[in-house]
């Protein structure tokens, strides 16, 4: 079989401020017509830079690249704009990241993904036009003709990924460079998604060089896989193979890493006394004809020493209701205890005395910071207000609470922009401790996170939880990650907890049909189960269109 | 317990320590906004020192000159460039003879004085009405958002032009600009605050202020107030070269500055009559107001992008631009 | 949509009446005597209050400004002494100097404004548009570094400086043109054109300045979007990319910008009017002032007031229409 693309030493180096970065060092490859080969590495391997290179991307960008490419025979480093243009989507077409912003949002799905035909193939704006329906009906966009004159901010986030397919379908390429393509998706549109591309491979022999952080989407969808760190290659072979028994020690790292549904659980402890108790709680955003109801009628105990793992898709209300627990938004109805006393309708003075028995670790490790304060004078915050003077004494807490989540003390005086964003975590964390609290709400604390270093974190949380005693709520969409944390689990649709029970319970025999669709779309790192939860899909869909 | 491992690099965000330093050392690469800087301290030391720099001449603003213009002619002065000499550097006005370079002089003062105290009354008002509304209830932001439209939108020299008409004539003159320009020209500045509140309102840093137990002032003094630093003092920037202009319009109009103090715009109002006669009383005042604008302007844009972290790693990466 | 436009209509009402207590409270608190303005230096005290029972200036603040919502809502009668003039809705109030209605004045002085600001937003539209997009697409090269220093030194120009400058050259020295002096359309449109040429000139060129960054601006802003790296990426050409996708994304912000200021310059180009002494309703203002007849300074002000509230109305329309993202709601 000849090689579709052979990727010869490799060196992408950016110029930045005087001292240039090596994004991707002396990396070699050949990927094979109608296979495919999965660059899997955390953040800052260089993955996504070998993807661009493929296409000639980094032409004029002032980025220097060594070395050798060759896509279709087509040398991208030398080829002329006319052969640039046909490598371009003809050859080889990209499925980018995030569908939104990779569709103009002026024009119309259809006339877009035409232009792009046009370009290859040539013939009449009709003829185009017609060629656009067919490969949207073909992606599985319902009723595609008049669809195709809809524009991307009408679509939904998978169907906007199912256009990009499209496009990238429509020239009739022999090769699909995939960069993350899901990973701004749910899971449940994922399997969907990855499904899809899947089929359309097996159907049109195309090879496809997938970019994925995830092992899971890697073991889904390709025969080999090639694991990347700092721009070098680390281990290649057979997806079998290399996640089945790794070679190198770093991908070994990197799969223990991995949170999966069959991983170990955590021991079921003795229940503590119930802390917070949580009845009927619901949350209204706007009014009139504009509301719109974030959680409704959501109930829930939290114990002292417990993790309630809390999971669903965007737009569950999980966030919403995480806030609501610590009071950062007001119920809009329903009752909320805490230690046997009703805080959901305090007013915000009448809320002191609580409000630091309550503490949150957020998402976004950038946002949650101010940039423009030192990291100890954040940590420092708590104690602060709650009216310590002692300059010395107050310094000397701080610092041991750097230390207790595993930072340097002596970085009192750092800014949070010189750290990284696991470090960024553990001094939101120290701050959360800092206030001595009983509960703490984590929403999503380590979904920014590559996976190394979102075991770390959720490791120091167990730990740090076990010797506190606190109660924590862990919100996550990562079930393999919640599934790990947790004791309990709510599973949340649509501003509803729709079931809720231990772990064992929820992931081994779960009621609700969304709980096991969920489950079902769950990317499995082992290839061969992963074959046979595609299979299981396909049943559960046929399944669904029969119902 | 493995914290020193973590793989991910060191997120870019915000600038955040010794952010003047930085901006100086972002500054120092621009050779358009230094040229500027230092036009513009030139400019603010002649205007500091212009009694000092009338009395080196041996000339005031106010005296006339008859014999230094040929009345035959209209009032023309004598002698070539506007009648420049040993005892009058940069010539006399025609008409009245009256000594140019103080007049200058003293019109730098005007300007710089009416256009940085109606900068500093606009950033004033606007960052306290930006600041309300930000963190104010949907009933005062929809009050202040309201008053704010009607502001941006009604063309403030026609504003001000009206305003002088139904000011008592005894009115400081001077004052009477600063305090209308910046009653008219507070819009921009509050909604850039209120947007900027908004946004940082929503950050989860400031969630956490409130978690900690702090107070909504605390919040906003440790949370808010230094974030907000930077654009304002880039709208300030920008704001300063504008007031300079409206000042000299008015005064153009014949709504500002009243005789006999000097000004720059009221010069370009009399020289409309003289530039075919006296050439250089058109260009005087009009090449320094000119220059002064410029430098101003040159010198925010470099603030701005300075103080612009987006923009900055912009140039640091390069503009994308494909070759084939 | 029509909804929209209602509620955005309804809207710009109330900004009106708002301004309306705004400009009423302010200038008729104002110190110094209405009656003796509106009278003249030479009145004797009795004449002086013949004139305030005239215009109604006894009755109370609020009596005086219902009075003149009625003029601009049913139109009003004003008592000369010996006979009654009728003011026709929209009645803005009698001018002091002249007694002719302010609406009248309006009327005649519109024609002259519209005639100098229509043509410098063809100036400005042809010339910033222009300018900006050619500096966006030579990013980099001498050209746009060129253009960067023009564009500069437009903002950092005064429109009288600019238009002062132009006059010296253009008439007094080059003597291409003559001295311009206002002909109105419709008596000879020949001489109308040519006497107007600078004045759109000085006023296009001055606003092609800010046309010029904002299209750069907006153009560079839409070039770096994740789509044009799409396209980029299945083979579009460059000049394809440019013109069908980051020159839609940077016309929807020019078209907006261009109604709101083509709105406030119906108001009254101020300084362009009064330079070249162009008799639009900007030169009646400054007239108006310099003579205190306020009623023609407030009728000018809410004209002005009225066509900037409108022009904001269509700006909206005009931009939710270029960038269908938008949602009216």
């Amino acid at each position: 079989m000849t090689p579709i693309v052979e990727v010869t030493d490799l060196t992408v180096e950016f110029a930045r401020s005087g001292d240039p970065v090596r994004a991707v060092d002396s990396l070699s490859f050949t990927l094979d017509e109608g296979r495919a080969l999965a660059l899997v590495g955390e953040s800052g391997s260089g993955k996504s830079t070998v993807a661009g290179a493929l296409l000639g991307l980094h032409r004029g960008t002032g980025a220097r690249v060594g070395g050798t490419v060759r896509v279709g025979g087509i040398d991208v480093g030398t080829a002329g704009p006319g052969e640039l243009r046909r490598l371009r989507g003809g050859v080889a077409a990209m499925v980018f990241q995030d569908p939104l912003s990779a569709l103009d949002p002026y024009y119309a799905v259809g006339d877009q993904i035409a232009e792009v035909y046009r370009v290859h193939a040539g013939g009449s704006r009709r003829a185009a036009r017609a060629r656009a329906v067919e490969v949207l009906d073909r992606v599985g966009i319902p009723d595609a003709a008049r669809r195709s004159r809809s524009r991307p901010h009408e679509f939904s986030g998978g169907m906007r990924q199912r256009a990009l397919l499209a496009m990238a379908l429509a020239c009739e390429p022999r090769l699909i460079v995939a960069d993350e393509p899901t990973t701004a998706l749910d899971v449940t549109v994922q399997a969907q998604i990855l499904d899809l591309l899947h089929e359309l491979r097996r159907e049109t022999g195309t090879a496809l060089l997938l970019v994925t952080h995830d092992v899971g989407v890697a073991a889904e969808s390709v025969d080999e896989v090639l694991v990347m760190r700092d721009g070098r290659e680390v281990e290649r072979g057979p997806v079998g193979r290399v996640l089945g028994a790794p070679a190198e020690s770093y991908t070994r790292r990197l799969l223990a890493a991995v949170p999966r549904l069959d991983g170990p659980v955590r021991e079921p402890l003795e229940k503590g006394a119930p802390l917070l108790e949580v009845r009927d709680l619901r949350r209204v955003f706007g009014r009139g004809s504009k509301a719109v109801t974030a959680v409704e009628g959501a109930s829930l105990t939290l114990h002292a020493g417990e993790t309630l793992g809390v999971v669903g898709e965007s737009g569950s209300g999980k966030t919403t209701l995480g806030r609501m627990l610590v009071r950062l938004l007001d119920p809009t109805g329903g009752r909320l205890l805490y230690g046997g006393e009703e805080i959901g309708a305090l007013s915000e003075r009448e809320l002191r005395p609580y409000r630091r028995e309550l503490q949150m670790v957020f998402q976004d490790p950038v946002a949650s910071l101010n940039p423009r304060r030192s990291v100890g004078e954040s940590v420092a915050d708590p104690l602060r207000v709650a009216g310590e003077r002692d300059e010395t004494r107050l310094r000397g807490r701080v610092r041991e609470l750097l230390d207790r989540v595993g930072l340097d003390p002596d970085r009192y005086e750092a800014y949070p922009h010189e750290f990284s964003g696991g470090q960024r975590q553990r001094v939101g964390i120290a701050r959360a401790l800092a206030a001595e609290p009983r509960i703490v709400v984590c929403d999503e604390p380590v979904s920014a996170l590559d996976v190394t270093t979102q075991a770390q974190v959720t490791a120091l949380l167990a730990e740090l939880q076990a010797e506190l005693g606190l109660g924590l709520v862990f919100i996550a969409h990562d079930l393999a990650v919640v599934r790990q944390v947790s004791d309990r689990v709510a599973v949340m649709r649509a501003g509803r907890i729709v079931e809720q029970g231990t772990v064992a319970e929820v992931y081994g025999t779960p009621r609700d049909p969304y709980t096991r669709q969920l489950l079902a779309a769950v990317p499995s790192i082992d290839p061969v189960r992963a074959t046979e939860r595609r299979e299981l899909r396909r049943e559960g869909h046929q399944e669904l269109a029969v119902a | 317990m493995t914290a020193l491992t973590d793989t991910t690099a060191p997120v870019a965000g915000l600038p955040a320590t010794g952010a003047a330093r930085q901006v100086w050392r972002r500054l120092r690469t621009r050779p358009a906004a230094l040229v500027s800087a230092a036009v513009l301290l030139l400019l603010v030391l002649l205007a500091a020192g212009a009694p000092l720099l009338a009395a080196l001449e041996g000339q005031d603003a106010n005296t006339y000159h008859d014999d230094l213009v040929d009345s035959a002619r209209g009032g023309v002065p004598y002698g070539a460039f506007g009648g420049a000499s040993a005892d009058h550097w940069l010539g006399v006005e025609p008409g009245t003879g009256r000594d140019l370079f103080v007049r200058l002089l003293h019109g730098a003062r005007i300007s710089l004085l009416v256009a940085v105290g109606a900068t500093a009354v606009q950033i004033l008002i606007g960052v306290l009405v930006g600041l309300a509304a930000g963190l104010g209830n949907r009933w005062i932001d929809g009050v202040l958002g309201r008053v704010t439209d009607v502001l941006v939108a009604l063309p403030m020299l026609v504003l001000a032009v009206a305003l002088t008409a139904v000011v008592p004539r005894g009115f400081p003159r001077p004052l009477l600009l600063v305090l209308v320009i910046g009653f008219l020209g507070w819009a921009g500045t509050s909604r850039i605050v209120r947007a900027q509140t908004l946004t940082l309102k929503s950050l989860d840093f400031v969630a956490a202020s409130r978690l900690a137990g702090s107070g909504p002032w605390r919040t906003a003094r440790r949370e808010l107030l230094p974030s907000l630093a930077a654009p304002v003092i880039t709208y300030a920037a920008i704001l300063v070269p504008t007031n300079i202009v409206v000042e000299a319009s008015l005064s153009f109009l014949g709504v500002g500055v009243t005789p006999p103090t000097p000004s720059w715009g009221q010069m370009l109002s009399t020289a409309q009559t003289w530039f075919r006669a006296d050439p250089a009383y058109v260009l005087l005042p009009a090449g320094l107001l000119f220059v002064t604008v410029l430098a101003f302007t040159v010198l925010g844009d470099a603030v701005r992008t300075a103080l612009d972290p987006r923009e900055a790693s912009r140039l640091r990466v390069g503009t994308r631009k494909e070759a084939s | 949509m029509s909804r929209f436009v209602l509620k955005r209509l309804a809207g710009a009402a109330l900004v009106l009446l708002a301004l309306s207590v705004l400009v009423y409270t302010l200038f008729y608190l104002a110190p110094g005597d209405p009656a003796r303005l509106a009278c003249g230096e030479r009145c004797n005290p009795q004449q002086i209050a013949q004139v305030r029972e005239q215009l109604g200036l006894n009755d109370s603040m609020l009596v005086q400004y219902l009075h003149f919502l009625q003029g601009v809502f049913a139109g009003r009668d004003y008592s000369t002494g010996t006979s009654l003039v009728h003011c026709d809705a929209p009645c803005l109030g009698l001018s002091y100097q002249s007694d002719r209605q302010v609406t009248q004045l309006v009327l005649e002085r519109l024609p002259a404004t519209a005639s100098l600001t229509l043509g410098a937003m063809v100036v400005w539209l042809v010339i910033g548009v222009g300018t900006g997009l050619l500096s966006a697409l030579r990013r980099g090269g001498p050209t746009e570094r060129l253009l960067t220093l023009l564009t500069l030194a437009g903002t950092g120009t005064p429109v009288f400086i600019l238009g002062l400058l132009l006059l010296m050259a253009v008439c007094a020295y080059l003597q291409w043109l003559p001295f311009p002096s206002y002909v109105p359309l419709g008596e000879d449109p020949e001489q109308w054109a040519w006497n107007m040429l600078l004045p759109w000139l000085t006023l296009g060129f001055f606003e092609s300045a800010k046309y010029a960054r904002l299209t750069r601006s907006s153009t560079l802003e839409t070039l770096a979007e994740d789509h044009i790296r799409t396209f980029r990426a299945y083979g579009v050409g460059e000049r394809s990319v440019v013109t069908r996708h980051a020159l839609r994304g940077a016309v929807p912000p020019v078209i907006a910008v261009s109604a709101v200021d083509l709105g406030s310059m119906f108001g009254g180009a101020v300084l362009t009017e009064s330079l070249f002494g162009i008799p639009g309703l900007g030169k009646t203002l400054i007239d108006g002032v310099k003579a205190i007849d306020l009623p023609v300074v407030v009728g000018v002000v809410m004209v002005t007031g009225t066509f900037v509230v409108l022009a904001n109305v269509v700006a909206d329309l005009l931009y939710a229409a270029a960038d269908r993202r938008v949602v009216l709601t």
